[in-house]
């Protein structure tokens, strides 16, 4: 059964899988990571860009792409707006915010689930576009050009990001407020708007990962709860809130994800991210390059 | 005995008087079928509390509990053909020790960490299940009911008195907890587990006493799902709106006494039905969503908190 033929395929498409699992977490990596905000409706609003891409997709026929970055703006302030309601609902008031905000997040992420079925019913929706559905042969292997493309996007995506944060002024600001809120109030600013502007980046990302999200594969509404354990377990695995940390766990889960699937079936693949989660949150809670 | 001891195994007679005569007077089978939901969550919001409430460690793992509850029944009916009695008590021993496992899980995260491994936990239980060919599998399985016995003339209402009992079993239970030496130490480390455990508070102690007993109360009032649905399949054995009901309804009573869950899961658990007939189930999470965070933003220590913030000099029962 065993070849090496087997494990090399498993390998390359665990690393583009991989990289598109970095482009959906690393949103959550910095409002989860960054901000402590207990996004669990992180998924959810990929989910949901993922419809709103569909709609753009198959009523006006934008290139799946195209559509997600058109997304940016809406999800930018959908992201301000839920921050501003997290904050004066749970941060300003202090003591058991992040637990009871994991709740209220949950409680976004049914209702946008539910909006959703209401909308678009629950089959699945895929959309179109020209290198979807083709594939590219390369040294006896078979690689679907969709999943070059989210590679692509993703790797572009994550080093944008990083250098955003480690290279501007505005970027540096939002580490620093992950760092020392109380230090960056004595330097006369304020680290709520630094917040809430992280939190407007992080959900604006979404928009784009969301498009990826669709064009890797069909979207359902409930896909989100999948994508939990997904999203957490990399964010975590990282060390929260460190951008290239989350390339190299999403790389790890989408290689380990992608060799138990093709060794031991589709059934085992769903436990895979949470055992590791629950793994790296027992052996090492910092993650691989924590804070 | 109390005064208060004595009025609540009153009342709780009388409640257990009261399901019994109506399963002998009423002829309809709907009233029970629908009751039998009401009294499971009512089991689960409050078992949930002992964790999640007295503790302040919030479990996302209810499902696994529940689902674990499940199909323990299944396999002992698959295999041995148990009685349901069996199936509940095995199905608590499982319950229990998937909550040791939980329990220890506390050593190391607390907070919103630990919340999201019992999220993990779930899954991982639930794909084992899903791979273990011989209950069912990802497809589910079907299960034949045994006679019932002797004052039931109907399966569902018999559940339905066997739920009722759990609901006096783990009220009693976890008031017994709250009005006990556990309750206080527990309260102390949801307050300040280090200066609990500085004071001498056995914390890891109470930790581990809260989530065995807490799973083993929510796998045993899961348990007599498999025969109320005649089906089980890991899906909806393991479905996380289980999760997030029960989370709900003891937010929405107030997680500090045990009547907050019971309010909360009697309140929840019967709109969710009245909508589930008359509208439809997508309707039924719609609402638990926006009850959820309304409650959360809004009243943050549910209807205990508001019915105590109304009058501020009030008794504390």
């Amino acid at each position: 059964m065993f070849s090496f033929e087997l494990l090399r395929d498993a390998i390359v498409l665990g690393l583009l899988l991989g990289c598109f699992y970095a482009a959906v977490s690393v949103g959550l990596s910095i409002s989860f990571g960054l901000l402590d905000v207990p996004q669990v409706a992180h998924p959810a609003f990929l989910v949901l860009a993922s419809y709103g891409v569909y709609l753009c997709n198959d009523r006006f026929d934008i290139d799946p792409l195209l559509a997600g970055v058109l997304l940016t703006p809406l999800f930018f302030v959908l992201g301000i707006v839920t921050y501003r309601l997290y904050y004066e609902t749970f941060e300003r008031r202090g003591s058991d915010a992040a637990v009871r905000g994991i709740a209220f997040f949950f409680g976004v992420a049914f209702i946008i689930e539910v909006l959703i079925i209401l909308q678009f019913g629950v089959d699945q929706r895929s959309v179109t576009a020209p290198y979807i559905g083709k594939a590219w042969r390369f040294a006896g292997m078979r690689i679907p050009i969709r999943q070059l493309v989210a590679f692509g996007v993703a790797l572009a995506l994550t080093v944008l990001l990083a250098t955003y944060l480690s290279r501007t002024f505005l970027g540096r600001a939002i580490r620093a407020v992950a760092q020392d809120e109380e230090g960056l109030r004595l330097m006369g600013a304020n680290p709520v708007r630094i917040k809430q502007l992280a939190f407007g980046i992080a959900t604006a990302v979404v928009a784009v990962a969301g498009a990826l999200m669709i064009i890797v594969a069909p979207v359902e509404p409930t896909l989100d709860r999948v994508y939990i354990g997904r999203t957490f377990c990399v964010v975590v695995m990282a060390g929260l809130g460190s951008i290239t940390g989350t390339l190299i766990a999403a790389l790890i889960l989408g290689v380990a994800e992608s060799i138990v699937l093709t060794m031991f079936g589709a059934s085992w693949a769903p436990a895979i991210s949470f055992a590791l989660l629950l793994g790296v949150l027992t052996v090492r809670p910092q993650g691989l390059l924590g804070r | 005995m109390s005064r208060n001891s004595i009025a609540f195994w009153l009342g709780a007679i009388i409640f257990l008087a009261v399901t019994l005569t109506m399963t002998q007077l009423v002829r309809n089978e709907y009233p029970f079928f629908a009751g039998y939901v009401i009294l499971q969550f009512v089991v689960l919001s409050v078992a949930w509390t002992i964790l999640g409430g007295y503790a302040g460690y919030v479990n996302f793992g209810t499902n696994a509990f529940f689902g674990a509850g499940v199909y323990t029944a299944v396999f002992l009916a698959q295999a041995y053909e148990a009685p349901l009695g069996v199936q509940i008590a095995v199905a608590a021993v499982v319950g229990s020790l998937l909550g040791l496992g939980v329990g220890l899980m506390t050593l190391r995260m607390r907070g919103i960490f630990f919340s999201i491994a019992t999220i993990a936990l779930a899954i991982i239980v639930e794909t084992t299940v899903t791979n273990w060919r011989f209950v069912g599998g990802a497809a589910g399985i079907q299960l034949q009911r045994p006679p019932v016995m002797a004052p039931f003339d109907s399966y569902v209402k018999m559940l339905f008195f066997v739920q009722a009992l759990l609901v006096v079993a783990s009220v009693a239970i976890t008031r017994g907890i709250q009005n006990s030496w556990i309750g206080r130490g527990l309260h102390a480390l949801r307050d300040d587990e280090l200066a609990a455990e500085c004071t001498g508070v056995p914390t890891l102690r109470l930790k581990l006493v809260a989530c065995v007993i807490s799973g083993a109360l929510i796998a045993a009032g899961g348990a007599p799902a498999a025969m109320y649905l005649q089906y089980a399949d890991p899906g909806s054995a393991f479905n996380l709106t289980t999760s997030v009901s029960v989370l709900a309804m003891a937010l929405i009573g107030g997680t500090s006494h045990w009547i907050g869950p019971v309010i909360g899961a009697i309140l929840l658990g019967t709109t969710q039905q009245l909508l589930a007939v008359t509208i439809s189930s997508e309707i039924n999470v719609l609402v638990l969503g926006i009850m959820l965070v309304l409650f959360v933003v809004g009243a943050p220590k549910g209807i205990i908190g508001l019915v105590r913030r109304s009058k501020p000099h009030g008794e504390r029962a």
